[in-house]
C-alpha cells in the first residue's frame, strides 16, 4: 500500500531528562502504516535536542513564547505553512495548549491545518485547581484539593488536610510536605517558578500508574495503554516503565473520556492505593512523553490522532500487549556550530 | 492458596504480574511450588510435592512454604491478597 505524504509540524522537542512528548510522537508518526510524514518540528529554545535530530525532524523552525500571545503565534505559523504546507499541527505543551485551542478554528478555514485538540471547556475542566469537581462530574476519585494564593494560608490548613500533604504548581512540579514549614517551603520555591495558585492536595499512599489515551470528542475512546513507572528521575519523571493488564483501569478511562468528550490525546495519572482503588491525580491535556509505549504495544496513538484530524474514521483499538517496557536512555549529539547558529538567529532550521 | 491466573512464570523463574507491573526472580523450588498452586493442589500435596522431588524433609518444607506463601500474599500474586 503505498502511503499517503503529509506534513505534520509537532512541538515539544524538548527531549530532556524531563522530556517533551515531541520526539516520541514524531516516532511514532514516522512508523505510520498510512502516512508517509514529513516533520515540522516547532521549538521555543534553541538547544531544544529535537531540534538537531534530523532522521526524524526533516525542518525547524522557532516559534513564539506562549506570552507573547495569539496573534504573534498565528502571524508566525502562517509564514511557516508559507513555505512548508502543513496539514496537521500536534503540540505538545500544556502551557501552549490555550492558544492553538483558540486558533484552531482559524488554522483550519485560513490555512486548511488541522488539529485534534479538546474544547476549551474540556481543557479548563481537568484544570489541577478543578480536579476535584471534574472527578465529581466524571465519576471518578480525586484527593481532597484546593486552591491557595499565598503561604500564609498554609497555617489554616490543618482545618482540611492531615500532614504529609501535597504541594503542586499551576502546571508542573509537586512536592510532598511533612509538615508545615515544608509546606511553606514548597509553596515559596514552586510558585516562583510557575507562579500562581498553589494547588494544595491530600496524600494518598500507594503506586502511581499512568494511562495514555486518545479521545475522538464524539464519547469514544480511540486507544489507553496503562502503565506503572519502574525507574522515576529526581524530577519524578518515569525513566522506564511497563505496560499493564488493569481492566478497572481501562473501565476509569474510558468512562473519563466518554463522559468528557475528550477529543485528542491525554494522559490520566492515577494513584493505586494500598486498598485497590483508584485516584486520579491529574490529567494531563496532551499525550505523555512515554506515548510511545502505546505504539509498541501495538496502538499507535499519533498515527490515530492525525487520522482523526484529517477527518478519516478512526476505529477504536480492542487490544494492547501486556508487559512491554520502555526505557530511556540520553544520548549526545554532536552539533556543528553553524546549525545552533541558523536556528539563533534565523529561526530556521 | 490460588495464585493469580494472569501471572506469567518462564521457565527460568522469571515472575511477571501483569496487573502491578512487578518483577521477581525464584528458584526452582519456589517455581515447583507456584507450579503446584496453579494447578490447585492442598498445602499438604505441595508439601509432599517438594519432599519428593528436592529430597528435603517435611518440616523444613512446611516451614519454608509458609514464608513463600507470606511473601506471594505480600506480592500480590495469590487471589484475595491482603
Amino acid at each position: 500500500m503505498s502511503k499517503r505524504q503529509i506534513t505534520v509540524a509537532v512541538s515539544g522537542l524538548n527531549n530532556i531528562d524531563s522530556p517533551g512528548p515531541g520526539i516520541p510522537v514524531i516516532r511514532a508518526l514516522k512508523e505510520s502504516e498510512f502516512f508517509d510524514v514529513r516533520i515540522i518540528g516547532l521549538s521555543y529554545e534553541n538547544l531544544e535536542p529535537g531540534l538537531y535530530m534530523r532522521d526524524l525532524v526533516d525542518k525547524s523552525y522557532s516559534i513564539p513564547l506562549p506570552s507573547s500571545g495569539t496573534a504573534t503565534l498565528l502571524e508566525r505559523l502562517a509564514y511557516i505553512n508559507s513555505v512548508e504546507k502543513i496539514d496537521v499541527i500536534i503540540p505538545n505543551f500544556d502551557a501552549e495548549l490555550h492558544s492553538f485551542i483558540k486558533l484552531s478554528e482559524q488554522l483550519k478555514r485560513d490555512f486548511g491545518i488541522a488539529t485534534a485538540l479538546p474544547t476549551q471547556e474540556q481543557f479548563e475542566s481537568r484544570h489541577k485547581s478543578v480536579l476535584y469537581d471534574f472527578g465529581v462530574e466524571n465519576e471518578v476519585k480525586v484527593p481532597f484539593s484546593k486552591m491557595i494564593f499565598s503561604s500564609a494560608e498554609i497555617s489554616s490548613l490543618k482545618n482540611e488536610f492531615t500532614y504529609p500533604l501535597v504541594i503542586k504548581g499551576k502546571y508542573y512540579d509537586a512536592s510532598i510536605a511533612a509538615t508545615p514549614e515544608q509546606a511553606v517551603n514548597y509553596f515559596n520555591k514552586i510558585s516562583a517558578k510557575w507562579g500562581l495558585p498553589i494547588i494544595v492536595q491530600e496524600f494518598v499512599s500507594g503506586n502511581e500508574v499512568n494511562v495514555t489515551a486518545l479521545g475522538d470528542g464524539k464519547g469514544n475512546c480511540i486507544g489507553a495503554v496503562p502503565m506503572r513507572k519502574l525507574y522515576i528521575t529526581d524530577k519524578g519523571k518515569a525513566w522506564a516503565g511497563v505496560s499493564l493488564d488493569d481492566e478497572k483501569l481501562i473501565e476509569i478511562t474510558n468512562r473519563v473520556i466518554s463522559n468528557s468528550k475528550w477529543k485528542g490525546g491525554c494522559e490520566l495519572e492515577f494513584i493505586k492505593s494500598n486498598a485497590g482503588e483508584y485516584y486520579l491525580l491529574e490529567m494531563n491535556p496532551r499525550f505523555p512523553a512515554w506515548v510511545y509505549l502505546a505504539v509498541g504495544c501495538g496502538q499507535n496513538h499519533p498515527e490515530a490522532l492525525v487520522k482523526m484530524a484529517l477527518g478519516e474514521d478512526v476505529q477504536p483499538f480492542d487490544s494492547y500487549d501486556v508487559g512491554k517496557l520502555f526505557i530511556r536512555y540520553s544520548f549526545d549529539q554532536i552539533v556543528d556550530l553553524k546549525d545552533f547558529e541558523k536556528i539563533s538567529t534565523i529561526g530556521e532550521l | 492458596m490460588q495464585i493469580n491466573k494472569n501471572i506469567a512464570i518462564s521457565d527460568s523463574g522469571f515472575i511477571f504480574n501483569p496487573s502491578t507491573g512487578d518483577s521477581f526472580s525464584t528458584n526452582q523450588v519456589g517455581m515447583e511450588i507456584i507450579r503446584l498452586l496453579k494447578d490447585n493442589k492442598s498445602k499438604e500435596e505441595v508439601i509432599s510435592g517438594v519432599v519428593s522431588k528436592f529430597n528435603v524433609d517435611e518440616a523444613t518444607v512446611e516451614k519454608d512454604l509458609s514464608d513463600f506463601t507470606l511473601m506471594l500474599n505480600n506480592f500480590q500474586l495469590v487471589i484475595g491478597h491482603e
